[in-house]
């Protein structure tokens, strides 16, 4: 069954036609990546399918569900659950109230105390810090808030923009060992990096962008070999 | 001794109403980054309602009270919907609306000055004209989301002015008397206070509690905290922001309503350019605080009411106006983000 399911998808950001008739597929339980350089367009891709951005042309689909026009709010009641570049924690915001924000579509008291544990259970460090404000946080630990964050929203699709970005090796390891364990969890996971070694090394599958389009797909073990990719990603 | 304290309760409930109004600018701008100037103007709608409730209806200066801030929470919901938020979420569909409705009442008024017809033939003339206009703007125009700040608060100013004279146009221009409700003055220490200044004190201690209580503890609150820091990551977590932003508009405008009620008590006058002087006085209010941050709002409040009365007291009250704007101008140079604001440092 397909988790995601985009046709033809075209998207204008300004003046600039960022996703040119783009179709691509994430099946349930996969954990797919999508890589490319800087300004390919891939946060605007997962931007356009949370429903923040507008399309041109093109369709969204869910586990069947026609997204395409919908609202962010319908998007994530769905379970398709973005967490964005740059983490976006909100400061100001303790890290239980950060928290507790994902959870914002939930009404069910005891089920959010159930993914609160879930998270702790991820991320142990978050439950000694919970009423820190969310912006003293490292990078590292905003980033494992963020992904926290996303969790409490139970979802089917995890759709993580750049989790790597800015940060020490030791953590990059860390992070995607998380997101590993996620994925294993039963969440499907479609993961946008630019540390496509990374990347490839745990997805089932891969899509590289380059401005605005696919342009090569396959295994991750197959991108990873692939003599393009290994010129133009992997440095070598 | 006994003339510094007089003064201070005096600044204190003053500051009170200034600090009520200025919450109103602070939560505004700390959701969408606007400086409402149409706020000062709710609150005037506010004494009207109040005024027209007790005068009137005969009610209770309690339920006055209440009165004043559910119509003043509708009212800044229909602002917020009508002015702003077709800026932010511009459609063809609101465009065409507004270039029919302006376009009717500025064509019709046109119509009527210049070519002297009657008010049938100026309407029919308006109504072809200005729906060619809509559909002309229709097909021909595009419209963009996120303009920049400046056409909002042109807008604002907009509002502000459309309240004015429509409230003019309703009840006069005159400047009318708020019946006395509540009569009586308690002594303490030599220090004379009246049961209205008793009467303001509390409810505004009530409304900040309980607004503090929304802010911080309920679900909503957090929502409004967070879309003030990031819209767009609010709204990932499922955040509807509109209906966010509107809520943060009743609240803010019901707290101007209670005030507008209250200040009515306290100079027992009012008249509908009123929302100016003390919209702008609680505006400085809210920068002084710094502007944003909800804290920072009720002490600016405080702080502009005692200074005034301070000045007015041991100096002269030609000056208690001039000091709010020296305040400012103190502020701007000194602090720009307010006494509680921080620094903001750019992201990379």
């Amino acid at each position: 069954m397909s988790m995601l399911e985009i046709k033809g998808l075209s998207v204008h950001y300004g003046m600039i036609h960022a996703v040119k008739d783009l179709s691509m597929q994430v099946n349930a339980g996969e954990i797919v990546a999508l890589i490319g350089a800087n300004g390919a367009g891939k946060s605007t891709l997962l931007k356009t399918i949370s429903g923040l951005l507008p399309k041109t042309s093109g369709s969204i689909t869910t586990l069947e569900q026609d997204i395409t026009h919908s609202s962010p709010v319908k998007i994530v009641g769905l379970g398709v659950i973005h967490v964005p570049e740059g983490r976006r924690v909100f400061s100001g915001l303790s890290v239980l109230e950060n928290l507790q924000m994902g959870a914002y579509s939930k009404k069910d008291k005891s089920a959010i105390k159930e993914s609160l544990a879930e998270v702790f259970a991820h991320f142990p460090i978050l439950q000694e810090r919970l009423s820190q404000d969310a912006a003293t946080l490292s990078g590292g630990e905003q980033q494992m808030l963020a992904i926290g964050r996303a969790l409490m929203a139970k979802p089917k699709l995890l759709l993580l923009d750049e989790p790597s970005m800015g940060l020490a090796p030791i953590l990059v390891k860390e992070i995607f060992s998380i997101i590993t364990s996620i994925h294993e969890s039963g969440t499907t996971v479609l993961l946008v990096e630019q540390n496509a070694r990374m990347a490839l090394s745990i997805a089932d599958r891969g899509y590289v962008m380059e401005t605005g389009r696919l342009v090569l797909q396959g295994t991750g073990k197959e991108l990873a070999e692939s003599a393009q990719v290994q010129k133009v990603y992997l440095g070598g | 001794m006994t003339q510094f304290l007089q003064q201070i309760v005096n600044g204190l409930s003053i500051g009170s109403i200034y600090a009520l109004i200025a919450l109103g600018y602070t939560m505004v701008y700390g959701i969408i980054k606007l400086i409402n100037f149409a706020h000062g103007d709710i609150y005037m709608v506010g004494a009207f309602v109040g005024f027209i409730c007790i005068s009137t209806f005969k009610m209770s200066v309690l339920s006055a009270i209440l009165c004043a801030m559910v119509f003043c929470a509708l009212l800044g919901v229909a602002v917020e919907r009508l002015a702003y938020k077709p800026l932010r979420n511009p459609t063809k569909a609101g465009l065409f609306a507004t270039a029919l409705v302006m376009g009717f009442i500025l064509i019709y008024l046109v119509a009527k000055a210049t070519l002297e017809l009657d008010n049938l033939w100026a309407g029919v003339i308006a109504l072809v004209l200005s729906l060619a206009l809509g559909f002309f703007v229709y097909f021909t125009i595009t419209p963009k989301g996120n303009p920049n700040r400046i056409a909002a608060l042109i807008t604002a100013i907009g509002v502000s002015f459309f309240l004015e004279y429509a409230m003019m146009a309703i009840m006069g221009p005159n400047n009318r008397s708020y019946p006395a409700t509540l009569g009586g003055t308690a002594t303490l220490a030599g220090v004379q206070i009246t049961f209205a200044q008793i009467l303001i004190f509390i409810i505004t201690l009530a409304l900040m509690l309980i607004l503090t209580f929304i802010v911080q503890k309920t679900k909503i609150g957090r929502a409004m905290r967070a879309v003030s820091t990031d819209a767009d990551a609010a709204a990932l977590m499922g955040v509807n922001v509109d209906r966010t932003i509107s809520i943060t508009f009743a609240i803010g405008s019901s707290l101007a309503g209670a005030a507008g009620v209250l200040v009515g008590i306290y100079y027992n006058t009012l008249n509908p350019l009123m929302g100016m002087t003390y919209g702008l006085k609680a505006f400085i209010a809210a920068v002084f605080g710094g502007i944003g941050i909800i804290p920072g709002a009720m002490l600016g409040g405080f702080a502009i009411g005692i200074t005034e009365t301070m000045v007015a007291g041991y100096w002269s009250s030609l000056f208690k106006d001039a000091i709010v704007y020296i305040i400012l101008i103190v502020i701007l140079i000194l602090k720009p983000s307010g006494l509680l604001g921080k620094n903001v440092r750019e992201k990379v």
